[in-house]
């Protein structure tokens, strides 16, 4: 973990910071001790199977649960345990899994929504352009019920309402949740794009590896609500237990290491 | 101000048709009819069905040749205004029911103080009509800010259960308060139009139930353009299909529900001062509350058109019961359209269905 922590030093401009945080579900604990770095302007992935506790880590940041240990920094500022509205107003917007749209509001109320907590108008309008730039398919459907778009319509416009917020940062929860991959490449490059012209900070928690890897800075990988390895996301994906357990590739040698017999090193 | 007004005691002469004409103040609900020692009269055979607040009863049913459609139209004129009542109160129900997910059955009550607010403010310290129902309103809008804000904000996601018990307990404390402060003996509500009367034909509409129609009219219109066309409102409806991205896109949702609740108080004052001429303001008026709520169910617990439609088959099958069919059918016939419209279409008129994508 040297490494690791000669980098976070490095990065002088941490943007949002995890320390130590446990958070339960009732009498289960769900994230057991994790602490991540997000430095301003990159794209963190946090990977994981099911029920690593991904959601629940997007989930603690935000303020949706309570951490019972653990400290958060944003900004400098201490956020944990705070409302969402609250936390989501210092700049942190978050895209929930699944969505999560407005289905009774047309798009461009939904749109509007995610402005809620602004009053400048022209900036606002500004930040609007900007978002069906981003999203061409959501222009064509300003006025349209968003319940009725189709998944990987919705899923746009749950980033674009976070992004309406103007935040410093964005959270995604599993942007590639129930998409085609065609779709789920798309969804990447736009967040990339994002990225790269506005200096966006992202963190995106994915169970999709493969995406994740290729299109973030740096990884963390989580299981049973524990961090088992961190890296350069060029340096994960060519790691072999990523490689193996993560990314599905299989050993060169037809009858080679047999997978059932192999072990996780960090185990 | 207290003691029964000379005007019910005018409906009570029954002259079968002028007095149709007239439709001065009437009796009230016989669940509500409270006897001054506080002793609750249920069902005694003295007591008149139902609200009657339009004295359709007075009005007799002699089957007069020729005067049949007017009579009808007659009768179709006050069920749309008894129906407004329920309408208002059941949208109250929707309101909260729908931003919040708890169903407000102190509701009814919330009305009854509307109307003791409104007989106090114009009636005892003499404020004009238009002004004494802004305040009333207001001052009942503030209260339900605050009982949310102190008292059901924390049962929220206790099981509904729990606070169904609440809203029922809160219906009750209101009651006895009321009580308490401005007695148990039914009073009049004086407004500067109460008697006067609008002829159109053979077809008369008091002022009081034009005063109910055009409230509701209003008050529904700015409703309508809040929370459509401004961003509080907007806000209020995204947080009622989806709280949990209300918080994640920064709406205040603690801050929204007790506001949803503050504007579901005020719909009650105006329902309370626009039913108060027409019936008596009592501790006990706000059982029409149960009508409002059969209203709300067949209009689909939800829906803010079907809140006002339920009220409007309710109130106008009603005052058709009323004097179509023999007594005692009038006051069945709200339950009796509720459990049809169960059996029929449960999911309520206008019922939004949603399918969520995965």
């Amino acid at each position: 973990m040297t490494e690791a922590q000669a980098q976070r030093e490095a990065a002088s401009d941490v943007l949002l910071e995890l320390k130590n945080v446990e958070t339960y579900y009732g009498p289960i604990m769900a994230i057991r001790g994790v602490s991540l770095t997000v430095p301003a302007g990159r794209i963190v992935a946090v990977l994981g199977a099911n029920g690593a506790g991904k959601t629940t880590i997007l989930r603690t940041i935000s303020g949706v649960m309570d951490p019972q240990k653990g400290q958060i920094f944003f900004a400098g500022e201490e956020i944990a345990r705070r409302d969402p509205d609250a936390v989501m107003r210092l700049g942190l917007s978050h895209v929930p899994e699944g969505r999560e749209v407005f289905p009774f509001l047309t798009v461009s109320e939904n749109l509007q929504m995610g402005a809620f907590s602004r009053r400048d108008r022209v900036t606002i309008a500004n930040d609007l352009d900007r978002v069906y730039d981003y999203f061409p398919a959501l222009a064509d459907r300003g006025s349209q019920q968003a319940g009725q778009l189709s998944g990987g319509e919705q899923q746009m416009l749950a980033i674009g309402r976070a992004l309406m917020a103007h935040p410093k940062m964005l959270l995604l929860d599993e942007p590639s949740l129930g998409l085609s991959p065609l779709l789920v490449h798309q969804i990447f490059d736009i967040i990339n794009r994002i990225n790269e012209e506005q200096g966006m900070t992202i963190l995106v928690v994915e169970q999709n590896a493969h995406v994740a890897l290729n299109h973030s800075h740096y990884g963390y990988v989580l299981e049973n609500g524990r961090v088992v390895m961190d890296d350069t996301c060029e340096k994960l994906a060519s790691s072999p237990d990523i490689q193996e357990f993560y990314l599905g590739m299989k050993d060169q040698m037809p009858r080679g290491v047999r997978r059932w017999k192999k072990r996780k090193t960090w185990r | 101000m207290r003691a029964l007004s000379a005007g019910s005691c005018f409906a009570e002469a029954s002259q079968p048709r002028r007095d149709r004409s007239r439709r001065g103040l009437a009796r009230s609900d016989p669940l509500d009819a409270s006897e001054p020692g506080g002793r609750r009269r249920l069902y005694s055979a003295r007591s008149k069905t139902s609200i009657d607040i339009l004295g359709t009863r007075t009005a007799g049913r002699e089957p007069v040749e020729g005067i049949a459609l007017s009579q009808l139209l007659q009768v179709l004129i006050n069920g749309l205004a008894v129906g407004c009542i329920y309408g208002l109160i059941a949208l109250g129900f929707v309101l909260v029911y729908k931003a919040t997910e708890m169903v407000n059955f102190a509701q009814g009550d919330l009305m009854m103080l509307g109307a003791f607010f409104g007989v106090t403010l114009i009636g005892d310290f003499g404020l004009p009509w238009l002004l004494g129902l802004l305040l009333a309103v207001l001052s009942l809008a503030v209260f339900g800010y605050l009982l949310d804000a102190f008292v059901l904000r924390r049962v929220l996601g206790e099981p509904q259960f729990a606070i169904v018990m609440l809203t029922i307990g809160l219906g009750f404390v209101f009651r006895a308060v009321a009580g308490l402060v401005w007695g148990y003996d039914p009073q009049s509500f004086p407004t500067p139009y109460t008697g006067k009367t609008l002829r159109m034909g053979e077809v008369v509409v008091s002022y009081e139930n034009l005063t109910i129609l055009l409230g509701t009219f209003f008050l529904c219109l700015v409703l309508f353009l809040f929370f459509r066309h401004t961003r509080l409102g907007i806000g209020m409806q995204a947080t009622s299909q989806n709280q949990l991205a209300a918080y994640y896109v920064g709406i205040p949702v603690k801050r929204v529900f007790s506001l949803v609740w503050a504007i579901s108080a005020g719909v009650a004052a105006v329902a309370g001062i626009l039913l108060a001429p027409v019936s008596l303001v009592q501790p006990g008026m706000g059982f029409i509350g149960i009508k409002a709520f059969a209203a709300a169910v067949i209009g689909g617990f939800g829906s803010i058109p079907g809140a006002l439609l339920g009220g409007w088959i309710i109130g106008i099958s009603e005052q058709v019961a009323g004097v179509y069919l023999p007594a005692g059918f009038q006051e069945m016939t709200a339950y009796g359209i509720l459990i049809i419209a169960l059996v029929l279409r449960p999911e309520g008129l206008f019922a939004q269905v949603q399918r969520k994508k995965v």
